[in-house]
């Protein structure tokens, strides 16, 4: 912290310098925001790039209906402390508006149809530009992606067509349909962001932390969450395990860990120890093929 | 804890995934899961290792049909000593324009060479293009040590060769690493068997070279990215010009040019996530405050008035052009450094760089892609800029294509 080298100093200092362009780029803005960890941080690098301004973008949130209500909560808690616009669009709605059907199966995924009511939610207040809180160490598609992504009218993502990125230079040029989706924090790893949670003192959804629920062990043995999305059967194997959850996205579709970790201190010594990647450990829908993120990054997907 | 971002470039085969995937395996960056994968996908692709660490760091599908990687791939590991990130660049000479993305912001180059290969064109094109890019430190890694017996010998003469061509560079620092991705030789631990390399393992240099001569120069600078205007009641007249300072450091009460338009003023308050500060360090996001209501927008320049960046309406510099379109002469462009930008135009094609030799030949006015070029360029605003040799930060640029929207070309200001 002491020294300009710290590297969650330059990390903050990328962020930042990011949003700022964004700011400075765009003219219709939004910072797309889940209730999860790495959007927390990126309100954060926000308020830090902005204030005492307002932020030149309101928060929007695809909520799938299936979200943790703890994560909703916050989101909404979260808004009003820091008095900026929340725009919700509901993927229920677009089910119903477009005759959709819904997720499928035992634990029914609505991630796959959050892209269209993304794309609705862009369309309908002509965003053109989204910043999100991927990064780059997530999983092997997004090792490629630029920070400033350029999507076409359908929110295609071609990787062979990407814009080379150099220095700290973006090209935030578009044509009028096209976006760009804007990844402040891509050069950040879980550690990382964890490590800049603890410096900053941020605070978290209780999800995050240790706490008794009752799951369904699954035969690939992970812990899913019961509630009522979530297809009941006798053979279920139903346990109560102290459980943490460490990325939060559809309640249906996220998987908790077991866990002793009560605070931010626990959770860092527990990950530096941990050997399972976050997406491995926590997404059902990235197991089901290997160019499976690829796939639906090329589809409009976040 | 600071932070260290470097490439790695070489020719296809050379080991370059190989030796990624080593350092993070051997330094337990890699998670069970993604072991897991990787030991179905080594049987699937048949490879003789029980795992091929190669397979890390590919990401997209196409790469793994053709079994090469064809994009920049930024990967992170961390070690109690530093957190690296790494961009993996293809080698091959159509995707010069990809190793030059990697190269813009590394702190160091990893070279890789085959020892039975000795250096190649494709080892001096990577060299040259760090050397235009200014990056503070190349290390050749010399690998497939375990090919030739190991040999001192043979591993002493290519690092004369190395020296005899790079003399002409201008490089900054240069070292070298025996090693044997494959093995583990050398790469995160001292190997056994070259008692006669006194070095350290590239994982210890890494680890350790000196970071603080990438500061080129104390001259401060600092660009308006936007300005911040709250327009409440509680205030009224707050105007801050929020941008990062790129190099030097800024100071309470110091004097101050506002570029282009050349007036000057002085530093009346400097904000810090809305704390005040006295002095604002490089990479410092800041919100400057200055004593008299000048006119500032986004893109202009806030330098003290003591040291002042060139300011004009013209430049040279070279260039990569990295379009898959060739340049059209007399095409309209827009230039952007940094937040800065303007319309431009290519007045002339100078010459052309040898990528092989280094050497300046003759240009037919031509720019295709993969292109390294002299060209002078005039702009219609005045950009203030410092040679990229004296600052990186203010000396760089890229080209887009007025109508594509495209990156079509990046630069260095001579
Ligand atoms: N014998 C030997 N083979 C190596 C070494 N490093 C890489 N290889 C092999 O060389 C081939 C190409 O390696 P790869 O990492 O894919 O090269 P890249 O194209 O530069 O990424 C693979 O078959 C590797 O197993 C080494 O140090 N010694």
């Amino acid at each position: 912290m002491k020294t300009q080298h710290d590297y969650l100093v330059q990390l903050e200092a990328e962020a930042i310098y990011i949003l700022r362009e964004v700011a400075g780029q765009f003219e219709r803005p939004a910072l797309l925001f889940s209730g999860g960890k790495d959007s927390i941080c990126l309100v954060h690098l926000a308020l830090k790039a902005f204030r005492p301004g307002k932020f030149p973008f309101p928060l929007v949130h695809v909520d799938t209906g299936h979200n943790f209500p703890e994560a909703i909560i916050y989101r909404d808690n979260l808004a009003k402390q820091i008095d900026e616009r929340l725009i919700v669009r509901y993927v229920a709605d677009t089910i119903q508006q477009k005759k959709l059907q819904d997720g499928k199966g035992k634990f029914p995924s609505r991630n796959g149809l959050q892209t269209y009511t993304l794309l609705d939610v862009i369309e309908e207040f002509e965003f053109d530009a989204c910043i999100g809180g991927a990064r780059r160490d997530e999983e092997k598609a997004r090792a490629k992606e630029r920070i400033f992504s350029v999507r076409d009218e359908f929110g295609q993502w071609d990787p062979k067509m990407q814009r080379p990125e150099l220095w700290n230079i973006y090209n935030g040029k578009i044509h009028k349909g096209e976006n760009v989706r804007i990844f402040p924090i891509s050069n950040w790893t879980e550690l990382d962001v964890w490590n800049y949670i603890k410096r900053e003192n941020i605070q978290l959804p209780s999800i995050y932390f240790t706490h008794e629920r009752e799951c369904i062990l699954t035969e690939s043995g992970q812990l899913m969450n019961t509630n009522e999305f979530v297809k009941r059967e006798e053979t279920d194997v139903v346990v109560t395990k102290k459980v943490r959850y460490r990325t939060v996205g559809d309640m249906t579709c996220t998987a908790a860990i077991e866990s002793e970790a009560y605070n931010v201190d626990d959770i860092i010594t527990e990950l530096k120890e941990a050997r399972i990647s976050e997406r491995g450990a926590t997404r059902m829908d990235d197991r089901v093929s290997e160019a499976a993120m690829e796939d639906r990054k090329k589809g409009g997907y976040f | 804890m600071d932070l260290l971002r470097f490439f790695t470039a070489g020719n296809v085969d050379d080991g370059k995934s190989t030796l990624i995937g080593r350092l993070l395996y051997d330094s337990n960056s890699i998670s069970t899961d993604i072991i897991e994968t990787l030991t179905r996908q080594s049987k699937t692709v048949g490879a003789n290792t029980e795992i091929d660490l190669a397979l890390l760091t590919d990401g997209l599908r196409a790469e793994r049909e053709q079994g090469i990687t064809i994009d920049v791939a930024y990967k992170y590991f961390s070690t109690s000593k530093r957190k690296f990130i790494i961009a993996d660049t293809p080698g091959h000479i159509q995707y010069t324009r990809n190793m030059f993305t990697g190269a813009s912001n590394a702190d160091l180059a990893i070279i890789l060479v085959d020892a039975r290969n000795g250096i190649t064109d494709q080892t001096k094109r990577h060299t040259i293009i760090s050397a235009i890019l200014g990056v503070p430190h190349v290390l050749v890694c010399i690998n497939k040590m375990d090919l030739i017996d190991y040999s001192e010998e043979k591993y002493k003469q290519i690092e004369r060769d190395y020296l005899v061509f790079a003399e002409k560079l201008n490089l900054q620092n240069i070292g070298f690493i025996p090693a044997s991705a494959l093995a583990g030789d050398n790469v995160v631990t001292k190997s056994e068997k070259m008692p006669w390399y006194n070095g350290l393992s590239l994982l210890e240099f890494l680890e350790t070279v000196q970071l603080s001569e990438t500061q080129q120069t104390d001259e401060a600078r600092f660009q308006v990215q936007y300005v911040i205007r709250p327009q409440t009641e509680a205030l009224h007249d707050y105007r801050g010009f929020a941008g990062k300072v790129v190099s030097g450091a800024y100071k309470k009460g110091q004097r101050v040019t506002v570029l282009p338009s050349g007036i000057e003023s002085s530093i009346d308050k400097i904000e810090v996530n809305q704390n005040e500060v006295d002095v604002a360090e490089t990479n410092t996001p800041v919100v400057l405050h200055l004593k008299d209501d000048v006119d500032i927008s986004r893109g202009n320049t806030i330098v003290p008035s003591e040291f002042l960046p060139t300011t004009q309406k013209e430049l040279t510099a070279t260039i990569c052009w990295m379009d898959n379109a060739s340049y059209i002469p007399g095409q309209k462009i827009i230039l952007q450094q940094n937040s800065f930008r303007s319309k431009a135009v290519i007045k002339d094609v100078m010459s052309k760089i040898d990528i092989h030799s280094f050497q300046a030949l003759e240009s037919d006015g031509t720019m295709k892609l993969n292109d390294i070029c002299k060209v002078f360029i005039k702009t219609a605003e005045p950009i203030s800029f410092d040679s990229y040799s004296h600052n990186r930060n203010t000396g760089a640029f890229i080209l887009i294509n007025e109508n594509t929207n495209n990156t079509v070309a990046a630069g260095t200001i001579d």
